[in-house]
C-alpha cells in the first residue's frame, strides 16, 4: 500500500483549509480509507477542533520531528473511525520547528501504512506553506469566490508551478447561488477564467458549517447537507471516481423552480 | 594582469558584483566568498546585484549563491544576464533579471538617447511562454513577449513594447526608459493599468465588451487603445 499525499492551502486564510481537510478525512474514512490528517498549522493549530479531538492530544508534530515520541504515539485515532488518524500541530511553537525534508521523512514513514495522508497547510506562503507542499502528491487549492481569496490562490499556483509540483485542483468553498446569479459574486467560470486549473469542487454555502465545526463533528458527517454532500462527491473524485459535478441550483420551493426554468437558470 | 574572477563596486543603485562568464562555477563562488570576508561585515545589510555576463545560471547555483550571499547578510536584489537559461532561472527565484549591458551595448546606445527604438531591426526581448500569474514581476530593457496569461497583480516593465498573446489582466509598462513609440498588444485587453513611456492610463470602469485583440499606444499625447490589426 503507497498512501497519496494531498496538502490542501490556498494563500489566503479564513477560505475553509482546515473545514475542507477535515471534512475530506472524514469522507475518505467513510469509504474505508486509511487515512491520517497533519495539522501543519504550528502555533495556531485548530484541525484537532473541527475534528472534536482536541482534548486527546499528548504529543504532537514538534515532538515527533524531534524524538520525544515515536510516530505511533502522535497518531490520534478519531472516535468514529477507526483508520481515521490525526497528528495535531504543536501550539507552542512555530513554523520553523519544522523543515520541509522533516516533512518527506515523515510522511515517507505513514505512506506503506496508508492511502491518504492530508496535510491542512496554514495560510501565507511562507515555511509553514513550504512544509505543508514539500511531501505533496497532489495538491487542493481552496478559495472563495472574491477577488482577494482568488489573487492570493493564483499567487500560490505561481509559486507550486515554480516548484515542478503537478498543476493542483480548485475547491472553491462558500459559494453563494443567488448571489452569484445576481452577478455580486464570481461564479465558478470567473474563478476558473482566471486561475486556468481544473476544479474538483464547489462548496455552496452552508449555515450548518460553523456549528458542526465547533462541535468537533464535521459536516460531511451529516446527510441532509448540501455542503457535506460535496465534500464527499470531492473525496471520490480523489480516489479518481468521475462523479459529476451537483446541481447548487436546487430548492426546495416548486414554484421558485419552475420560475427558475422558465427563466433559463442553471446550475454551476 | 588577468582578468578578476569577481569584481565587487558600488554604483548608485546599490553593490554591483561581476562575475567571470568563462571560469568554473565553484572557482567563482570560492573566490566570492573570500572577497566578501575580507571585508567581513563591510557589506552586511546591502542589496547587490550580480551581472553573469554569458554564463549560463541553473536554478540551483542561483540558489546557493542566494544562500552564500544572504549568510553574509547582503540581499540578492537583481541579476543581469545575456542568457535565456539565467533569465528562467531568475524568474523561477522570482528574483528581478535583466539583460545585461554587454546586450545593451550590443543595441549601440549612448547617454541621452532613447533607450530602445521599437522598429529598429535586430532588437531584443524575452518570449515567457507561460501564464504570469499574481505576484510575479518581469523586468526587461527590450520587447516582452508573454504567450500565455498576464494575470491580475502580476506585473511587466519592459523597455520596448509588450505583446501578450492571451488576456492581459495585470499592470504593464511598455517603454519604461521614455520611448513614447512603445505599444501594448493584447489578445484580450482588460488591465489593471497600463502605462507607456510617462503615460498612465487604466482601462474605462464599463460592463464588457466584446473580446477582440487591441492596441495601446500614445497618439495626441495620450494613451488610446484600437483594434490590433497590425
Amino acid at each position: 500500500m503507497a498512501a497519496k499525499v494531498v496538502t490542501i492551502t490556498s494563500g489566503k486564510g479564513g477560505v475553509g483549509k482546515t473545514t475542507t481537510t477535515a471534512n475530506l478525512g472524514v469522507a475518505l474514512a467513510r469509504m474505508d480509507q486509511k487515512v491520517v490528517l497533519i495539522d501543519a498549522d504550528i502555533g495556531l493549530r485548530n484541525l484537532d477542533i473541527v475534528m472534536g479531538l482536541e482534548n486527546r492530544i499528548v504529543y504532537d508534530l514538534v515532538d515527533i520531528v524531534e524524538g520525544r515520541c515515536k510516530l505511533r504515539q502522535a497518531l490520534i485515532k478519531h472516535k468514529m473511525f477507526p483508520d481515521l488518524y490525526l497528528i495535531p500541530a504543536a501550539q507552542t511553537r512555530d513554523k520553523t520547528a519544522v523543515s520541509p525534508a522533516d516533512m518527506i521523512q515523515l510522511t515517507d514513514q505513514l505512506r506503506q501504512e496508508m492511502d491518504f495522508i492530508l496535510i491542512d497547510s496554514p495560510a501565507g506562503i511562507e515555511r509553514g506553506f513550504r512544509n505543508a507542499v514539500a511531501p505533496a502528491d497532489e495538491v487542493l487549492i481552496v478559495t472563495n469566490p472574491e477577488v482577494s481569496a482568488v489573487r492570493d490562490a493564483d499567487r500560490v499556483i505561481g509559486l507550486l508551478e515554480a516548484e515542478n509540483k503537478k498543476t493542483p485542483r480548485l475547491i472553491l468553498n462558500r459559494a453563494k447561488l443567488d448571489q452569484i446569479r445576481k452577478g455580486e459574486m464570481m461564479s465558478a467560470e470567473d474563478v476558473t477564467d482566471i486561475l486556468a486549473i481544473k476544479l474538483i469542487g464547489i462548496i455552496p454555502e452552508d449555515d450548518q458549517v460553523v456549528p458542526s465545526s465547533n462541535s468537533g463533528v464535521p459536516i460531511t458527517l451529516n446527510e441532509g447537507s448540501r455542503a457535506g454532500q460535496a465534500f464527499r462527491n470531492i473525496a471520490r473524485r480523489l480516489m479518481g471516481e468521475d462523479v459529476p459535478f451537483m446541481n447548487l441550483d436546487e430548492s426546495n420551493n416548486l414554484i421558485k423552480r419552475l420560475g427558475r426554468l422558465f427563466a433559463g437558470g442553471k446550475g454551476i | 594582469m588577468t582578468e578578476p574572477l569577481t569584481a565587487i563596486k558600488g554604483t548608485k543603485d546599490g553593490l554591483l558584483i561581476t562575475i567571470s562568464p568563462t571560469e568554473e562555477w565553484g572557482v567563482v563562488t570560492a573566490d566570492l566568498a573570500a572577497r566578501l570576508d575580507e571585508r567581513s561585515g563591510f557589506y552586511a545589510g546591502g542589496q547587490v546585484r550580480v551581472d553573469f555576463g554569458t554564463r549560463p545560471v541553473r536554478k540551483d547555483e542561483l540558489m546557493s549563491l542566494r544562500a552564500l550571499l544572504e549568510r553574509r547578510g547582503i540581499t540578492l536584489n537583481a541579476i543581469s544576464t545575456a542568457s535565456a537559461t539565467t533569465i528562467d532561472a531568475a524568474s523561477a527565484l522570482d528574483l528581478r533579471a535583466s539583460l545585461n549591458d554587454a546586450v545593451a551595448a550590443a543595441g549601440a546606445l549612448s547617454d541621452g538617447e532613447i533607450a530602445f527604438n521599437s522598429v529598429e531591426d535586430g532588437t531584443y526581448g524575452v518570449l515567457i511562454r507561460r501564464t504570469l500569474r499574481g505576484g510575479r514581476t518581469v523586468h526587461n530593457q527590450g520587447h516582452v513577449v508573454v504567450v500565455g496569461d498576464v494575470n491580475p497583480g502580476a506585473e511587466i516593465i519592459a523597455g520596448g513594447d509588450v505583446i501578450v498573446w492571451g488576456k492581459l489582466r495585470g499592470k504593464v509598462h511598455a517603454g519604461a526608459n521614455g520611448d513614447e513609440t512603445a505599444v501594448i498588444c493584447a489578445l484580450d485587453m482588460m488591465p489593471t493599468q497600463i502605462r507607456i513611456a510617462s503615460f498612465i492610463s487604466m482601462p474605462p470602469a464599463e460592463k464588457r465588451r466584446k473580446v477582440r485583440p487591441e492596441m495601446a499606444l500614445i497618439r495626441e499625447n495620450r494613451i488610446v487603445v484600437a483594434a490590433w490589426e497590425a
